[in-house]
């Protein structure tokens, strides 16, 4: 018997395609994203948007936070470690957590190494912007990506971006010949043996989900429907005017995104969105999708 | 050639549809009640049982499901899809489809930390399966009627009663296509 294989890592993350990963705060928070259908929530101590508005440094939640959520429902739980950070995502793995974010919505904690991923029995999901940082992450472990968007905006055009920047790689390299592999994981910064692997498989070989200003059922079925395995919905949810009515809708959209009838239905009188900020706004510094290397 | 269906709310359905593939049958993604008429055989997939049970409720599958499990055409259930099948679930008043006379616990062997892999030997399949458990479910108690194919660690994890068919695992993860291959069988029985 082994525990902490590629297969169950990855098989994990497979069991969560089609669905709806929703950031929280507290239990009762939980207990409303399971009720709405969500295949997991994150426990955070504060979401994104209000990370960005309270600035200083961002850490790993209070441990008691992700306990009350893990007591509150029966969907996995995952947890946000900074980029780096090797205790915080021991203790989060210590605590049991079902999967950890290594993420750039945290503060980094080093600004030259990503965690090494392989050596935990927990999976971690990371964020990337295109293929190279995609296959690095892949490279050092991690069982799931998603898009880095720009979180805490409600504005998806960085998670559409950073989608269709991903899946056009991944469709040059499966189209490219096996010669010209070498070359191109030198230019991508990406392990060779990975774009082997995508060529071969004809696919990332893990899922990527959407994530970084899904803030209207419209976006998570516009990220569906440009290839997201899934969508996170960060603060889009719980910034609402009716959260439950808003998380159902969600799931609704990213299970049917094609159903575009539904979702004009589902997209009515869901009270006004987050206000949501125009990336070319945000200061340097500001940009979060940025950190990681 | 049968024609089996997978149950395309939530979860692992390309895998199975890869897997149907691959052992010889036509697979069909279910994405609406209707559809179900068309296929000789339905596999509920892994996911998470609770988001693929509001889906249900939302678009009016549970009594088409429940005809069908009826109809004497066999019926699958891996991991999430084996806790909707069951009569029985520890600790819910209510079953999903009521359909298999198991009694199912969920994430029986704990979190996803304690999610593993083991090879199993399986009564009509074979041996050395390489089997998935991610916060698996285990089948507690089974009726009279139900054959009991594999245990692991003395927990029931693969099971079969009549048409359905049932397990704790995820065979679609894997390539070894014999469960897959046993379930079509069994669709092809049923079609005879």
């Amino acid at each position: 018997m082994k525990t902490g294989t590629d297969r169950v890592k990855r098989g994990m993350a497979e069991m969560q395609k089609g669905g709806v990963i929703m950031d929280v705060v507290n239990a009762e928070q939980a207990k409303i994203a399971e009720e709405a259908g969500a295949v997991a929530v994150m426990a955070l101590e504060r979401v994104p948007s209000d990370i960005r508005a309270a600035g200083g440094v961002a850490r790993m939640a209070d441990p008691r936070i992700m306990e009350e959520v893990m007591n509150a429902v029966s969907i996995p739980v995952m947890a946000k470690a900074r980029i780096g950070h090797i205790v915080e995502a021991r203790i989060l793995e210590a605590m049991g957590v079902d999967y950890i974010d290594e993420s750039e919505v945290l503060t980094p904690a080093d600004e030259e190494y990503h965690l090494y991923k392989s050596d935990f029995t927990v999976p971690f999901v990371c964020g990337c912007r295109d293929l190279g940082e995609a296959a690095r992450r892949i490279g050092e472990g991690a069982s799931m990506l998603r898009t880095k968007g720009e979180p805490g905006t409600g504005n998806i055009v960085e998670a559409v971006r950073h989608m269709r920047q991903v899946n056009a790689q991944v469709r040059k390299v499966v189209g490219m010949n096996v010669d010209e592999l070498m070359t191109e994981a030198k230019l991508l910064g990406a392990p060779f043996e990975l774009l082997l692997q995508i060529k071969e498989l004809g696919r990332l070989p893990v899922v990527n989900f959407a994530a970084g200003g899904v803030a209207t059922p419209a976006d998570a079925a516009l990220m569906m429907e440009l290839g997201a395995d899934g969508v996170f919905v960060g603060s889009g949810i719980f910034k609402s005017e009716n959260p439950a009515k808003f998380a159902r809708a969600i799931v609704e959209a990213t299970t049917h995104y094609q159903d575009y009838k539904l979702i004009a239905e589902l997209s009515k009188e869901l009270g006004t969105p987050m206000k949501g900020i125009e990336i070319s706004s945000l200061a340097p510094e500001a940009r979060m999708q940025d950190r990681g290397w | 050639m049968v024609k089996v269906g997978v149950l395309g709310l939530q979860g692992a359905v390309r895998e199975h549809v890869r897997s149907i593939e691959e052992s010889g049958a036509e697979a069909v993604v279910i994405k609406t009640k209707d559809q179900l008429e068309e296929v000789d055989g339905l596999i509920m997939p892994g996911g998470e049982s609770t988001t693929m049970r509001r889906l249900i409720d939302k678009y009016d599958f549970m009594d088409s499901l429940k005809e069908f499990a009826q109809s004497g055409k066999p019926m699958f259930g891996t991991c999430a899809g084996l806790i909707l099948m069951a009569k029985d679930l520890v600790g819910y008043d209510q079953p999903h489809l009521g359909a298999m006379d198991v009694k199912v616990e969920r994430n029986s062997f704990g979190r996803q930390r304690e999610s593993f892999e083991a090879e199993l030997d399986i009564a009509g399949v074979g041996e050395n399966y390489p089997a998935v458990f991610i916060r698996a479910p285990h089948i507690v108690a089974a009726g009279e009627n139900v054959e009991i194919l594999a245990k692991h660690e003395n927990r029931i994890v693969f099971a079969r009663e009549g048409q359905f068919l049932g397990c704790s695992f995820h065979p679609e993860l894997t390539e070894d296509h014999r469960i897959t291959q046993y379930f079509i069988n069994m669709v092809k029985e049923a079609k005879k």
